[in-house]
């Protein structure tokens, strides 16, 4: 009997030996208790979190949590059941009427995670005959999503205006586009021209769908994202977001002006085969989206806390993703693998956790060190974090 | 499809950049097993032939694709 496992040896080799060196696991973290969105206990120390897409520091809001437990009370722990059964309740359309009325658009459909809501939407609306477009750095979720359906892949140069442009016009005539991007990048903490790339798609008559997971309750005018910055967001076909970032709970959903879109509910698997989230789940994204329609101070100071973050960093010497910040994301390149393990242990050690990021999840075989910030990070934390880095990178060797 | 083949000269051009491991490269070179490039390495080598042949490649079609005569002869056959 062949072993199936055998196709993973090289990883399994590859974990070893970086665990063999003492290093502590960092895909293997738990978090013994978590006192705020910006802190809780790691190994019984208390650690500052820069690596939880917490952004807006929704998780312990006293309205979100009392709307929670009041769902949880009454309407109990879970649906049992998909959305089109009996796993629709009034807490589910409240939940979608707040990001209607959060986009200001005519549709709304909740999945039961962001990745789930890429996979249904991609793999559904993209045929046989047609053409799904996108961008090579795309989250897992859009591949897999690609992956699921039966549509013609075609991937183009991340960022890449005229890549994208020259790739729609080769689309055999009278075949259907959809063309996919992201607003914000979430490897490097980068935004799309989508100013440009949403104008070069409607003029070659392709579909537009944006990833706004990693921008939704602070980029824009009122956090609706990168589109709505940059003055596009009415030529965006599909909007798809997540509530596992800004709004603080789990969960996915896409915003739509289509006028077909309701059909989706029925022909679209990942919504229909599935249990619909929880009831408290859903009462604490409704409430987290209408207090992110208010947020206009916090915005401001989370940003604030990116340009500091930004700026002390790369005064510290560090490599950074983006030449100045364009999000909550600041990645910080390592030279490999063994030096950004060590950096992320030292990190640790000194009381904060970031992301270690690796490939295949980051472009072109980069070492990250992902630190993403919440508008609950004080200006003292954020000091707190340079020095931790500076003590950090001394003692590795990296700067 | 022998060494003195138009595209498949074109094509070697494009892959030598990506050959990291300077494996001696003929028609019957594999991309995974020969060259060992990973899946992104794949589709931005593939976007380069896109460009170079103007065509398209999708990842779809990319499967059947095993090495860099088997690409050439399918250039050839989408230009012809």
């Amino acid at each position: 009997m062949s072993d199936l496992f055998s196709k993973f040896d090289p990883l399994i080799e590859q974990r070893e030996a970086l665990l063999s060196t003492g290093l502590t696991d960092p895909f293997n973290l738990v978090m013994e208790r978590v006192e705020s969105p910006t802190v809780a206990i790691c190994n019984g120390r208390r650690t500052i979190l820069l690596g939880t897409y917490n952004y807006m520091g929704m998780t312990f809001d006293p309205d979100v949590i009392a709307a929670g437990k009041k769902a949880l009370e009454e309407f109990g722990s879970g649906t049992t059941g998909s959305r089109v059964l009996n796993g629709t309740y009034a807490t589910h359309k409240e939940c979608e009427d707040a990001l209607k009325d959060f986009y200001a658009m005519d549709h709304a459909m909740v999945f039961s995670t962001g990745y789930q809501a890429n996979l249904g939407i991609i793999s559904t609306i993209a045929g046989k005959e047609d053409y799904i477009v996108l961008d090579i750095d795309s989250h897992a979720s859009i591949y897999d999503g690609c992956a699921l359906g039966n549509a013609q892949i075609v991937p183009f140069r991340h960022n890449d205006i005229e890549a994208l442009e020259k790739r729609l016009k080769r689309v055999p005539e009278g075949a259907g586009k959809l063309v996919v991007l992201e607003g914000v990048y979430s490897m490097l903490g980068d935004i799309a021209p989508l100013k440009e790339m949403v104008a070069v798609s409607k003029a070659n008559g392709a579909m537009v769908l944006v990833d706004e997971a990693h921008s939704m309750g602070f980029i824009g005018e009122h956090g609706r994202g990168v589109a709505e910055a940059q003055g596009v967001i009415d030529d965006v076909d599909f909007i798809i977001g997540t509530f596992s970032k800004s709004v603080g709970t789990v969960g996915g959903f896409c915003v739509s002006n289509h006028p077909k879109f309701e059909i989706l509910r029925l022909v679209c698997r990942p919504y229909v085969f599935t249990a619909s989230l929880p009831p408290s789940v859903v009462a604490t994204a409704a409430t987290s989206i209408r207090k992110l329609m208010h947020g206009a101070d916090k915005r401001a100071h989370l940003w604030q806390n990116s340009k500091k973050l930004h700026a002390g960093l790369k005064a510290l010497g560090f490599t950074l993703g983006t030449e100045e910040p364009q999000s909550a994301i600041i990645a910080v390149i390592m030279p490999d693998l063994k030096t950004g393990a060590a950096m992320w242990e030292a990190l640790l050690d000194e009381g904060l956790y970031v992301n270690l990021a690796r490939p295949p999840a980051t472009p072109a075989g980069m070492t990250l060190l992902r630190c993403s910030l919440c508008a609950e990070h004080s200006e003292g934390q954020v000091d707190e974090i340079l020095a931790m880095f500076g003590a950090a990178g001394r003692a590795t060797g990296c700067i | 499809m022998d060494e003195s083949d138009e595209t498949y000269s074109r094509v070697k051009a494009l892959v030598e950049p990506f050959n990291k491991k300077d494996v001696a490269v003929t028609p019957d070179t594999r991309f995974q097993q020969d060259l060992e490039w990973d899946s992104l390495t794949v589709l931005n080598f593939v976007a380069e032939v896109e460009d170079e042949f103007d065509v398209l490649i999708p990842v779809n079609m990319q499967a059947e694709i095993e090495t860099i005569g088997e690409l050439s002869a399918a250039l050839d056959k989408m230009k012809a």
